[in-house]
């Protein structure tokens, strides 16, 4: 770690806990409610026997129940949100919702036959950490870690690790691309996005 | 094969190699060659395409009682340089693990063909040279995309050479199952990309950038396994959206919640 980054991380730490209110606020037990509740709705839809169709459409609603998407698409959009205007921002993070939720909710389908157990958590700079591993058919067991905070006025996951795989800067990636392929047209992206 | 006095030589020239290129810590991707990468990726792409994809529908189709007997018969024979590279790294808990699954998967588990040893509790203890030289200190150098193996990086591509090097199986098992090594690996690498075909696909066909996406994923995957800490990404120009001025919604720019 460099001297800059370390005082920046410093800085970051100290500059958090001094907010009242600020991600501190969430504990660590309701962070891992919350995730306790999403894990159990996971679980029961898997169980569910339902087609898989089916199932997909529960994934996606589920997404969309537990998931901080405003601050979600924010964040994939980047630097981009700044010269965004409020109407085009509201018209993003809907398509970013539909988009997301049905990505997402189709990655679910691998979950069928396996199940997810919640392991513990802990602090992170932005909230709670909550750790947990998946066991789906025919693998080792990974690591998938939650990231929940209460910043929106209710405790939700603003991202998703999978073995180190972080969901938000994979969909920053993700948009930047699209965008980029778009000449960076932000009315076309969510056109597209809606689309998808 | 290699004879002893020559893994010296090379394990330098792994550290030389590894060291070429040094990134400064907490810089999330270091691609210099993004360019001639970027070939090599759309040469993999066309690879993929031709052959692998269509090879792993075929196996895909196969009954799982079979194709398992292929993984873990290559998963079997992979052991011996892991144990090596336990030792290496002061894992000594890691590479009597990995030696006791060796010898119980390789006599009860029928010349590794099965895994007696997972239902023991005897997990693999995955690990490699690439691992070895993180241990060391060695920093991970430029990311490289390889033509047929994917994302890798430069302290990655000497722990693969070092590790063909360095691998003991020719004094542990009979000449005909070190000659099924190569067919065993490949053929790993396409029910693998089989099982995993959904995921694959809409990496590689559906991404907008699926270069970016593997080179994002690829890093971030590799230093998990190697112990960097998961969560430093948030206090190291990683992914923390409460923390990026044009990213925080809470804050007094743009508040989404203000129009319900």
């Amino acid at each position: 770690m460099t001297p800059a980054i370390r005082r920046r991380s410093f800085l970051l730490l100290t500059g958090a806990a001094c907010l009242p209110g600020a991600a501190w606020a969430l504990s660590g037990s309701a962070a891992r409610s919350l995730v306790d509740l999403l894990v159990a709705d996971i679980n029961a839809v898997i169980a569910s026997g339902k087609s898989e169709a089916e199932m997909i459409k529960d994934f996606e609603g589920i997404f969309d129940r537990y998931a901080d998407v405003p601050i979600m698409a924010r964040y994939a959009l980047g630097a981009d949100a700044r010269s965004a205007s409020a109407a085009q921002m509201k018209a993003f993070t809907e398509a970013f919702r539909t988009y997301i939720s049905a990505k997402y909710g189709r990655r679910f389908r691998e979950f069928i036959g396996g199940r997810i157990d919640v392991q513990g958590e802990s602090a992170i700079p932005r909230g709670v950490q909550v750790e947990t591993m998946a066991n789906l058919r025919g693998q080792a067991p990974f690591r998938v870690d939650f990231h929940v905070s209460d910043a929106s006025g209710k405790a939700l996951f603003f991202n998703i690790i999978i073995e180190g795989i972080d969901m938000l800067l994979s969909e920053r990636t993700e948009i930047g691309a699209m965008l980029d392929q778009r000449r960076g047209d932000l009315d076309r992206l969510i056109a597209d996005l809606r689309a998808l | 094969m290699y004879k002893r006095s020559q893994i010296l030589p090379l394990v330098f020239l792994a550290a030389t190699l590894a060291g070429c290129s040094a990134a400064p810590d907490g810089t999330l991707i270091n691609d210099p060659h993004e360019g001639a990468n970027r070939r090599v990726h759309d040469f993999n792409t066309g690879l993929d395409k031709a052959l692998l994809r269509p090879a792993s529908e075929v196996t895909e189709a196969l009954p799982d009682a079979l194709t398992d007997r292929v993984v873990e018969f290559a998963d079997n024979l992979a052991l011996p340089g892991m144990v090596v590279n336990g030792l290496l790294q002061g894992d000594l808990e890691g590479a009597i693990s990995n030696t006791f699954r060796f010898v119980l998967n390789t006599t009860i588990g029928l010349g590794g063909l099965f895994d007696p040893a997972d239902e023991a509790g005897l997990h693999e203890r995955t690990t490699d040279f690439g691992q070895t030289l993180a241990v060391w200190g060695v920093p991970e150098g430029a990311y490289i995309m390889l033509p047929f193996l994917g994302p890798s990086t430069e302290r990655d591509t000497a722990g693969l050479l070092v590790d063909f090097a360095i691998d003991p199986l020719q004094f542990l098992v009979p000449v005909e199952a070190q000659e099924l090594q190569p067919y065993a690996f490949v053929g790993k690498k396409v029910i693998s990309r089989g099982r995993f075909g959904s995921t694959v696909d809409s990496l590689l066909y559906e991404s907008a950038d699926p270069y970016a996406q593997a080179r994002l994923l690829y890093l971030q995957n590799r230093r998990f396994d190697l112990g960097v800490s998961v969560d430093s990404s948030y206090m190291e120009g990683g992914a923390d959206p409460y923390a990026d001025p044009y990213a925080d919604p809470y804050g007094d720019f743009v508040d989404p919640y203000e129009d319900f």
